[in-house]
């Protein structure tokens, strides 16, 4: 018998095209004759258009058509793009048109589209369109966009508040009055954008014989974009294919249905040619979805042992212009506080504000990581308080192992009680620390300090909720060839679902996973699917992959039991043939069974076979599965420049049974990369008139290979309950206690100046300003110079 | 800034004469007129690195090089890197090994660095390769399965350099 794959490194097979520069990214496909689009977006936050003139750019050389929402199909000027995910709650849901009507309300939003054939001759013809526009005053905080008399994101809003949530439960008026202590503290957060390298892309094409369109996009749910096209264009299941081909990168952001996506069929159709759409970076910063502010005013109430007795406080959180995604990143913070300790009583009030920014949607982690940040400083400040070790007021807090499954009490984004279902966190913390040798750092830190040298430790724990119904379709066909195939709705942007789904496939199938084709991110490949968001496909694809292959197993071990006549326990798989047990030479191959399954004319199947050698699988998970870990960390502090260098960073990570753990390494570190950025470089910043200011990445700073220190990842493996493989989603959890981890290092390095942190990201400007006068001349080693973005 | 000009260039070896225009630049030119499609385009103001390409053996950003700046110069593209027979370069093997990529756009930047850094024969440290690579950004990998590709390239090319 073969080893099992599953739960061994096996080799990439995404790797060969990419590392020879075959990759086939949207703009990698080239078509002869392809048209391309340029956008005319608005300059200003906030403004009425008085009027357009196109006469200019229609009339330059190459240029095909220059459209404003007045040339759009009758539906896509009446209605704007539909909702996601409808939420009672939401009470004022402004949605974009494809193209702006009357009113633009973020600087990025596009007004008009012009198609030429070049991207630069339809660069050039935007500049030529003239537009009259009316500038109106414009919000940029949310915060002060929920002050009395603030103006309004839209002229037509009543106030700037698109919805307001109450979350509760237990008694927290009982709580507070009993506390011993409360801990109050204010935080202000941000996480920016997702900034994956390939922006976003498109390409349709419209055979005019078939009344078909083929749209490629550098998307994470193709299945959901052609339900869009379907609704919006009014179109049958047969006329339009969506593929995601190679994307890369997606992170949340390239889960969104943006307008610029509904042009591309339109053009294509309108002009007869291939219509390619590629986002230039400044788009990138302008237009696509980002995750951005939060401002957190929250209360921890302890009793005298710092047990805790309940949490209390408000969130609100910057929606943007519009919300075409409704409330998940705000339902998801909210619902994440508790973490993995007992909260007896709980009520957050989590407020959604209009902004003229950019609309904003999730984000690798999708709010979890500032609700982490917000619990954990609060422990932070309580340990202070009640003179107890921060680790060990966690400890007395932890939910036990034995006490699984745990309900919190919160409804999650699922619609479903937040139950979680494993997990050690305590002992999660316990290997951590002692890993990261924290019981000696006190030591350490005083003899650091003796020397003129400021280093801190900091740690913090999560739980998330993660494998998201409602399903993944996995279609595992064995073609009369006898390849083996696999199908599915989840499509990648480098999360290697090539390999690890054909692992759990070929470990029922008795084969090499090298051997199974996977065929992703194509709807005419798989007609249901739900696509890659909310680390679900492991969970989702990856159960629906084992059950579909646990099913052509079974389906190829009754027709060769038919065709040799031999009892079906007797039968094994192995290396593409089904052989009797014990005499290896009475077996048939694959192929051999294919060609019966898929029917011989004139011959009945055997009994009981359905036609094909083939089976699809949609499992549903019953609710999320709940991963969790540990995240601790050592910097050293510069307090004259402000610089912070990690110096040591430890991952304790549980996400269930481990498909490949090489790629699962991968995952962690990525994560945690994402999470420096948070804590201490990435910053989408607006005037306060709305103007975006970080528009390039020599603004706007992602963590640089110099930037990242050695991770040390260690795994826990508490398997899920909620699935046959056991298996958890592990795409974000290395971003999402990175910014609490490191914020509380840097704190306690600073400690002997009472240096108090509740922000992220933190700038080393921020650190100087936050010593004060403590930051000059203290420090007696040579100086570190705070890095400068290098441009 | 439409007129065409005549460009003559080899890339990866093989000579080429294009008329182009003089606004073009040398990855659009590699991309679109040439069809090499190896070499990405990440942000098109010279900081994200995933358009670099090797111009007589110099690391450029093609984004920030016109295409007729490189008149008679010789370009390596990730296309040229792997045998003729297709057999990986060690580098793009070991990219292989160390799990050195996941959703590859930024990879042929990565490549073409860290080749013209083999290329010049030298060991750095890793504090240096890291430096190195600050030019090249990666928002998957968190870069250490391509510091550790990197450093086992350059170590097995040092231990065949010091075999007797």
């Amino acid at each position: 018998m073969r080893s099992p794959s599953v739960g061994h490194s096996s080799p990439r097979v995404e790797d060969h095209a990419l590392l020879r520069g075959r990759g086939q990214f949207v703009d990698d496909i080239q078509i002869p004759g392809t048209l391309h689009l340029a956008f005319v977006r608005s300059p200003h936050a906030h403004a009425r258009i008085a009027s357009i003139d196109t006469m200019a750019a229609q009339s330059l050389s190459g240029v095909v058509h220059v459209w404003t929402i007045d040339d759009l199909p009758r539906g896509l000027q009446d209605h704007p793009i539909p909702l996601v995910h409808p939420n009672p709650a939401i009470k004022q849901g402004f949605l974009p048109y494809v193209l702006a009507k009357g009113e633009v309300h973020y600087v990025g939003e596009p007004i008009v589209v012009v198609v030429a054939d070049s991207r630069a001759r339809a660069e050039d013809a935007a500049e030529l369109v003239l537009i009259d526009y009316e500038v109106l005053p414009a919000i940029s905080d949310c915060k002060d966009a929920i002050e009395e008399g603030a103006v309004l994101c839209h002229t037509q809003a009543s106030s700037n508040i698109a919805a307001r949530v109450p979350f509760s439960y237990g008694n927290t008026a009982q709580a507070f009055d009993d506390a011993h202590l409360v801990v109050k503290e204010s935080f202000f957060q941000h996480r920016g954008g997702s900034f994956f390298m390939e922006c976003r892309a498109g390409l349709a094409q419209y055979d005019s014989h078939l009344d078909q369109y083929t749209v490629h996009l550098g998307t994470q749910v193709p299945h959901q974009m052609k339900r869009f096209y379907m609704d919006m264009l009014e179109l049958g299941d047969q006329q339009i294919r969506v593929i995601a081909p190679d994307v890369g990168g997606g992170f949340g952001s390239k889960a969104p249905f943006y307008a610029e996506y509904a042009l591309l069929p339109l053009l294509a159709k309108a002009t007869g040619k291939p219509v390619k759409w590629i986002e230039d970076r400044f788009e990138n910063f302008t237009s696509t979805f980002q995750e951005r502010d939060q401002y957190w005013d929250m209360e921890l109430a302890l009793d005298v042992n710092g047990m805790i007795l309940g949490v209390q406080g408000r969130l609100l959180h910057d929606s943007g212009a519009y919300l075409p995604r409704g409330l998940i990143v705000q339902w998801i913070s909210a619902t994440t506080v508790p973490g993995p300790y007992v909260v007896p009583a709980f009520q957050m009030e989590m407020i959604s504000v209009l902004t003229n920014r950019v609309p904003t949607s999730a984000v690798r982690g999708a709010g979890r990581p500032q609700a982490i940040f917000a619990m954990e400083r609060l422990l932070d400040r309580a340990a202070q308080s009640l003179g107890i070790d921060r680790a060990e007021i966690r400890r007395r807090n932890f939910i036990q192992p034995e006490q699984m499954p745990y309900k919190v009490g919160l409804i999650y984004r699922d619609g479903k009680p937040v139950t979680y279902d494993s997990g050690d966190y305590p002992g999660s913390q316990d290997m951590a620390l002692k890993h990261i040798d924290y019981e000696s750092f006190k030591i350490e830190q005083a003899k650091a300090l003796a020397s003129g040298r400021h280093i801190g430790i900091g740690l913090a724990n999560y739980v998330e909720g993660t494998g998201l119904g409602p399903y993944e379709a996995v279609t595992i066909r064995i073609s009369t060839t006898g390849r083996v195939f696999l199908y599915t709705g989840a499509a990648p942007q480098g999360q290697s679902h090539h390999t690890t789904l054909a692992q759990i496939a070929a470990d029922q199938l008795g084969i090499d996973p090298a051997l199974i084709t996977v065929v992703t991110g194509d709807t005419a490949a798989v007609a249901m699917g739900v696509g890659t968001f909310a680390a679900r496909t492991a969970v989702n694809a990856g159960s629906s992959a084992h059950l579909a292959a646990l099913a052509v197993r079974e389906k190829i071990i009754k027709i060769a039991a038919a065709m040799m006549e031999v009892p079906e326990e007797d039968l094994e798989l192995e290396d593409g043939f089904v052989f009797v047990r014990g005499a290896k030479e009475l077996r048939k191959s694959f192929r051999e069974v294919a060609i019966i399954a898929g029917g011989v004319p004139g011959f009945s199947l055997p009994d009981g076979v359905s036609a094909g050698l083939e089976h699809l699988s949609t499992f549903s998970p019953k609710q999320s599965t709940y991963s969790n870990g540990t995240h601790a960390a050592i910097v050293e502090v510069d307090i004259e420049t402000g610089h912070v260098k990690i110096l040591r960073y430890v991952v304790v990570h549980d996400c269930g049974r481990v498909i490949n753990p090489k790629i699962v390494h991968g995952q962690v570190i990525g994560g945690v990369a994402h999470g420096i950025g948070n804590a201490f470089y990435e910053h989408m910043r607006y005037d306060r008139q709305g103007q975006p200011l970080t528009t390039h990445f020599g603004d706007y700073l992602l963590p640089m290979a110099s930037d990242m220190p050695p991770i040390e990842v260690l795994h826990m493996t508490s398997l899920s309950p909620l699935n046959p493989l056991g298996i958890k989603g592990a795409g974000e959890g290395g971003t999402l206690p990175a910014a609490a981890t490191l914020i509380s290092a840097v704190e306690d390095a600073l400690r002997p100046y009472g240096v108090k942190i509740n922000e992220s990201p933190l700038s080393p400007m921020k650190v100087v300003s936050l010593l004060g006068v403590h930051a000059l001349g203290k420090s007696h080693l040579p100086r570190v110079q705070a890095q400068e973005p290098v441009l | 800034m439409n007129t065409n000009q005549t460009l003559s260039l080899t890339v990866n070896g093989v000579e080429y004469t294009r008329e182009v225009p003089a606004r073009m630049n040398l990855v659009d030119f590699l991309r679109n007129e040439l069809h090499l499609t190896g070499s990405h385009v990440g942000c098109e103001h010279g900081v994200c690195g995933a358009c670099t390409v090797l111009v007589d053996g110099l690391s450029v950003r093609g984004c920030l090089m016109f295409a007729l700046q490189a008149q008679d110069c010789h370009v390596t593209t990730i296309e040229g890197l792997a045998d003729k027979d297709g057999a990986l370069s060690p580098l793009q093997a070991a990219f292989h090994d160390q799990h050195g990529l996941q959703c590859g756009f930024c990879t042929p930047g990565m490549l073409m660095t860290l080749q013209e850094l083999l290329n010049e024969g030298i060991t750095p440290t890793e504090d240096e390769l890291r430096e190195r690579l600050s030019g090249n950004l990666c928002r998957c990998t968190g870069y250490e399965g391509i510091v550790k590709a990197a450093l086992q390239v350059l170590q097995s090319q040092s231990n065949a350099e010091s075999a007797p």
